[in-house]
């Protein structure tokens, strides 16, 4: 077995250029394939945190009627005394925050230009909604005794054209059916980096919400965040209601599992057309190399080596170039995710009903690494087969008679 | 004793609609020892009947006897195991691995029969001395002259001691001196060792060094003698 590493060794240093090619060719298929993985992994985890953060929480408490589509106002739709409700929740030990939030469809107008929002009825000094405040660019948040203050996202007040201290026209529905309509100023623009969210999010203090949808102690829902995610079926287990029901963030969210999952798909059929070519490349070069050495395979057949034996060296050469190759495209790779993993990759408005963020930034993950590494090494070692099989298969006297 | 017989052997080859039949009804028997020269022009079936006797190739129709076994029909593996350790093949090009040094490729027989690393050793060293090249054990072949490649060669055809050395042309693409010494060698080594070597040639100065002709035109044995080597 040594010996035929040591041939294999020597024959590949034989044509060293063509060598390092057919292993670069593979080593930038496997980069290629890591960066991928690393860049689908991060856009889904980055979409799936952002919503977490936004939009979803950990958990919401929302009546067992409410249809989150409708964004229903009723009050049997409604969780009652939020507040006190979110309290107690908060007071769970896996509990990072919790808080009520009340959801409504408006419209906005200025002057001219009108355009739908959602009104999000929050509590500005809960840690619910500290990524909102934080992402806070100009202006001021609201208080949450304020009755005339918003918050709008930056996209929209581009698109308005309006700034912070100007006035905007809120038209809300309301519980009973009826709209509502108050001239609201603009205390502060937010951006939280996600187009989707914040051009169509407009946030109110909860009390004022609560007032101008005439949902008075109502809350659509009671948002959680968990210190640990992982804590989520235990918390759920806590929060058993009658009249309530507990969402968790994988329900929510289903849709981003789902498009992971079909990402990862689309992910293994984009792996196996850049191996395809690549183990086409080292393909070729182990056909050449087996016809530049006919003589050589029919000598060695000749001295008694038996098939296996001749398929074996090609084997170890296939394998050689597969090292040469994955040792490259792990470096590459972690080159290429690291490099991007630190600047993003800009992607923009691409949110739709996910939030993504408009950076994608690329998470590698230790298995994905591994997965697309064995995968890369298998498919190269089954291309290695057919010229091995080829090699196996001369018989001696053809093969000093026609080789070289 | 018979190291090889060849029972009313045929071979005919066929390319496309073309048959060529290179080999019609030989018998031949080759008994240990011996040092013979399979001669005659180019096509008359002096590499067709060693291919044969060397189980490289199958007869169409006849038998092939090595050391008393029918080695006719025996397929791909089977017949890699009887070349194997039995018999061994010195060829007109200098058919060394170019990867391998003169050492390795000696080496190479031992390697294939499960020789222990020791014995491996102990074999290669003494047959680089048989064949004067214990000072290039560790060059490869494109670092040797012709003949001391093809010298390489006889020592990796005895490496496993066979019973048999079939050599096919084994000076063609060497000048006379070089020539001259590798057919010493052949020689001394078939006086030494007692192997039997069997090789095809048209030179006159390797056939004189024969003990026995064996005349070959269109595929039949015209002519079979025995005697005194000239040289």
């Amino acid at each position: 077995m040594n010996q035929l590493v040591k041939m294999a060794i020597r024959d590949l240093g034989r044509n060293r250029r063509r060598s390092f090619f057919s292993s670069l060719a593979l080593g930038l298929g496997l980069a290629l394939m890591i960066t991928m993985a690393a860049v689908i992994k991060g856009e889904m985890s980055g979409a799936m945190d952002t919503t977490i953060r936004l939009q979803s929480g950990h958990l919401q408490i929302r009546a067992k009627s409410y249809e989150e589509s409708k964004t229903s106002l009723k009050w049997e739709d409604l969780v009652e005394n939020p507040v006190e409700i979110a309290d107690q929740i908060a007071s769970l030990d896996p509990v990072l925050a919790a808080s009520p939030r009340l959801f409504a469809s408006g419209i906005v107008s200025v002057r001219d230009k009108s355009t739908g929002v959602r009104i999000f009825g929050i509590d500005p000094l809960s840690e619910v909604n500290a990524p909102y405040r934080i992402g806070l660019i100009e202006g001021s948040f609201v208080n949450a005794d304020d009755r005339e203050g918003v918050l709008i996202g930056q996209p929209l007040a581009e698109k308005l054209g309006v700034k912070v201290g100007e006035q905007i026209n809120l038209s809300i529905n309301t519980s009973d059916g009826d709209v509502n309509e108050q001239v609201f100023i603009i205390r502060g623009i937010y951006s939280t980096r996600t187009n989707a969210f914040d051009s169509l999010t407009v946030f109110l203090p909860i009390a004022k919400a609560q007032t101008i949808t005439k949902t008075e102690n109502h809350a659509s829902t009671i948002f959680v965040l968990l210190k640990d995610k992982n804590q989520t079926d235990a918390v759920i287990s806590a929060l058993q209601s009658s009249r309530y029901e507990v969402l968790d963030w994988i329900n929510m969210n289903d849709l981003i599992i789902k498009t992971e999952e079909m990402a990862n798909s689309y992910m293994n059929l984009f792996y196996l057309i850049v191996l395809g070519i690549t183990a086409t490349v080292i393909v070729n070069t182990l056909i050449m190399s087996v016809f530049e050495r006919t003589r050589e395979i029919g000598i060695l057949s000749a001295i008694g080596m038996k098939s296996r034996s001749i398929m074996a060296m090609f084997l170890a050469e296939t394998s050689l170039l597969a090292i040469g190759g994955i040792v490259m495209g792990v470096i590459l790779g972690l080159f290429a995710v690291g490099y991007l993993a630190k600047v993003g990759i800009y992607v923009g408005n691409m949110g739709l009903t996910m939030l993504f963020g408009n950076y994608i930034y690329p998470e590698l993950t230790f298995a994905d690494a591994l997965k697309t590494t064995i995968f890369a090494f298998i498919i190269t070692l089954l291309a290695g087969i057919y010229p091995a099989v080829i090699a196996s298969r001369m018989e001696p006297v053809q093969a000093m008679r026609g080789g070289k | 004793m018979e190291v090889t017989k060849i029972e009313n052997v045929t071979r005919i080859f066929r390319v496309g609609d073309v048959e060529t039949q290179a080999l019609r009804g030989v018998n031949l028997s080759i008994e240990n020892g011996e040092f013979t020269a399979l001669v005659g022009p180019s096509g008359s079936g002096k590499t067709t009947l060693l291919q044969l006797i060397g189980c490289l190739d199958q007869p169409t129709s006849g038998n092939v006897y090595i050391n008393g076994k029918d080695v006719s029909k025996l397929n791909r593996n089977q017949r890699a195991d009887m070349r194997r350790g039995t018999i061994g093949f010195i060829f007109q090009f200098f058919a060394l691995i170019p990867t391998l040094t003169a050492y390795e490729n000696i080496e190479m027989p031992l390697l294939l029969v499960g020789e222990s690393a020791s014995k491996r050793k102990e074999r290669v060293t003494e047959l680089l001395e048989a064949v004067e090249l214990t000072d290039r054990a560790h060059h490869r072949p494109d670092q040797l002259s012709g003949g001391q490649q093809q010298r390489v060669a006889i020592a990796r055809a005895l490496a496993t001691r066979p019973s048999l050395i079939l050599a096919d042309e084994p000076t063609a693409n060497l000048d006379t001196p070089n020539g001259k010494q590798v057919m010493e060698t052949m020689t001394r080594l078939n006086r030494e060792t007692g192997v039997t070597f069997v090789f095809a040639t048209h030179d006159p100065r390797v056939i004189q060094y024969a003990r026995r002709v064996i005349t070959l035109r269109d595929g039949v044995i015209i002519e079979n003698h025995s005697g005194e080597a000239q040289v």
